[in-house]
């Protein structure tokens, strides 16, 4: 089954706008998707149809909204392939969840002299939280290298993993580089030297199909901006046993069972990690984004923005003097690049010009800058509503940034 | 507008010369101030050197090196050229006007200023993302002339 892009547009308002006089390229997904009209919808009818808390009320609309709210917890198991609904935790998003992950994991699974291993192409999001609990409590972090390419070198992987190695985190695909890891191998050499394993999905989730449970990893993070919901939402995976053992960060209301001032005991899972009133709206505009994408079906997804890939790969290559950075044979949705001596930055303002979105900078990973000695990239990303003609717009307006700075 | 014209005008062609030429792209012998500037959210990484007079009243010679887009190149090149010979407080004062110019607080036309070509970035305020790659040389030489410690970052 193929997609109906021109169907799926109709359903994205802002690509009908013109915006500087031209219609709208969008090439920026990677660093956050365009909402479709039910997720707008959907945020909107609970603000100003049901604005009411959840877990707290007895009223019609307090028990709307928390069936809702919870709904979209069955709705996100069945999405990731968790065992349980128990296992979701809602959060503000990727970061969250990754730092929330390393406070849980301080001192009860990584103490003093233990080892975190994350790769080379890291996300600043999963480098920053491990390098803070390293320096609280004395872990070491190791950095698993990569290849030309942009891919992990297993065999380094394979030697720097030992009975130290208490955590392996790594991210599914890589925002600048395009590359999809072998996430299912990683997490099987990390379980055999003991590690648990956590995988940042903030850049995958939209693109390629996920099975926590077929994978096997430990913990699983995403945001839901990247995948056509709202901004402020994201989700925590973790397989229950561990999070049952884990104790909460976060304390406040929703996540106790008894409260004295002698001492508390802590409500069950998934709540005991989700302390406060919750972005609600946005939990259930993440709700419709799934469904709408589960609607598409992820495998017609994945075909889809393969195809436009392909054909954006071989449209920039025809470019002189373009440079593709991050090669891997295994890659989705993210076309990073170089273009002559001409500064990623200039090149962003100019193709804004003829209408085209994209991404130009560091994208948060100067450790994969500093690994391919350029200073930033000009990036690509697709997404559902991308046809092959955005590349032709985009090639045409790259041509003519090269001459303007000749 | 057309794209054109507006690319023109952010990107006069003095801007494009000195992005392929820069002025005084060089480490100074003897200097008696520098900084390091860098802009965390795009990467723009410069040096300046700053050579001052005996009696510290004057800009002796400047220089920078370092990496960044077409407009951080050519603010730093310029700023080169505008600063060197010239009196510290001079000096102090122009990067005031060039600061209320990339701000949008100050009128090159009507406004009295001592910004001579610097004027050709007044484009620029139109284009917010852009008004620092042009203010980081600027606050990078200010910074080494206060002496401050620790690397100038524009966030
Ligand atoms: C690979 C990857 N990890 C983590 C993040 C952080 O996501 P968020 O800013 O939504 O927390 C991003 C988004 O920029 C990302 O691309």
């Amino acid at each position: 089954m193929s997609l109906d892009v021109e169907k799926i547009r109709k359903d994205f308002p802002i690509l009908h706008r013109p915006v500087r006089n031209k219609e709208l390229v969008y090439l920026d997904n990677a660093a956050t998707t365009l909402k479709p009209n039910i997720v707008g919808q959907i945020v909107s009818d609970h603000y100003l149809l049901g604005a009411s808390n959840i877990h707290r009320g007895v009223h019609y609309y307090s028990e709307k909204a928390t069936d809702e709210y919870e709904g979209v917890r069955d709705q996100i198991k069945v999405f990731i392939g968790a065992k349980k609904r128990n296992e979701i935790i809602f959060t503000t998003g990727t970061t969250h969840s990754v730092n929330l992950l390393a406070h849980i994991l301080e001192n009860t699974k990584i103490c003093k002299g233990d080892e975190i291993l994350i790769s080379e192409m890291e996300h600043h999001s999963n480098i920053i939280p491990w390098q803070m609990l390293c320096q609280r409590n004395g872990a070491v972090l190791k950095v698993i290298p990569i290849n030309d390419d942009g891919e992990i070198e297993i065999e380094q992987y394979k030697k720097l993993l030992s009975n130290k190695t208490k955590l392996v985190s790594v991210v599914h695909v890589s925002n600048s580089l395009g590359s999809i890891n072998p996430i299912k191998q990683m997490c099987s050499l990390a379980h055999e030297a003991g590690a648990l394993m956590m995988v940042d999905a903030a850049q995958a989730v939209a693109h390629i199909e996920i099975d926590v449970q077929n994978l096997d990893v430990d913990f699983l993070a995403f945001s839901g901006h990247k995948i056509y919901g709202p901004t402020g939402i994201g989700v925590l995976y973790g397989k229950e046993a561990l999070l049952e053992e884990l104790p909460p960060f976060f304390g406040g209301g929703d996540m106790i069972e008894k409260v004295t001032f002698e001492g508390s005991t802590y409500a069950g899972l998934p709540h005991k990690f989700e302390a406060g009133t919750p972005p609600i709206a946005s939990v259930l505009g993440l709700g419709g984004a799934l469904s709408y994408v589960g609607d598409l079906g992820l495998k017609a997804i994945e075909g889809h923005e393969h195809e436009v890939l392909a054909y954006g790969t071989q449209k920039l290559l025809e470019i002189e003097g373009l440079r593709i950075i991050g090669t891997s044979k295994n890659k989705t949705s993210i076309i990073s690049f170089v273009l002559g001596d001409v500064h990623p930055h200039d090149i962003g303002t100019l193709v804004d010009q003829d209408g085209v979105a994209i991404r130009v900078g560091h994208h948060c990973t100067q450790p994969v800058m500093n690994r391919f000695k350029v200073p930033a990239t000009a990036r690509a990303s697709v997404s559902i509503y991308n046809r092959k003609q955005d590349f032709d717009v985009l090639a045409n307006s790259l041509r003519k940034t090269l001459e303007f700075f000749r | 507008m057309t794209t054109n014209e507006n690319m023109k005008e952010l990107y006069q062609s003095v801007i494009l010369d000195h992005n392929k030429n820069p002025k005084n792209f060089k480490k100074i012998e003897g200097h008696t101030h520098k900084q390091e500037g860098f802009n965390p959210v795009c990467g723009d990484h410069l040096h300046i050197y700053i050579k001052l007079s005996d009696d510290k009243a004057t800009v002796e010679d400047v220089g920078f090196i370092g990496e960044g887009c077409a407009i951080s190149k050519a603010s730093a090149s310029m700023m080169t050229q505008a600063i060197k010979g010239r009196p510290v407080q001079e000096v102090k004062d122009l990067y005031k006007d060039f600061h209320k110019l990339l701000t949008g607080k100050l009128d090159p036309e009507n406004d009295e200023n001592s910004l001579g070509k610097l004027q050709i970035f007044s484009g620029i305020w139109k284009y917010p993302a852009r008004v620092k790659c042009a203010t980081l040389s600027w606050h990078t030489m200010a910074a080494a002339l206060d002496g401050e410690a620790g690397i100038i970052k524009t966030e």
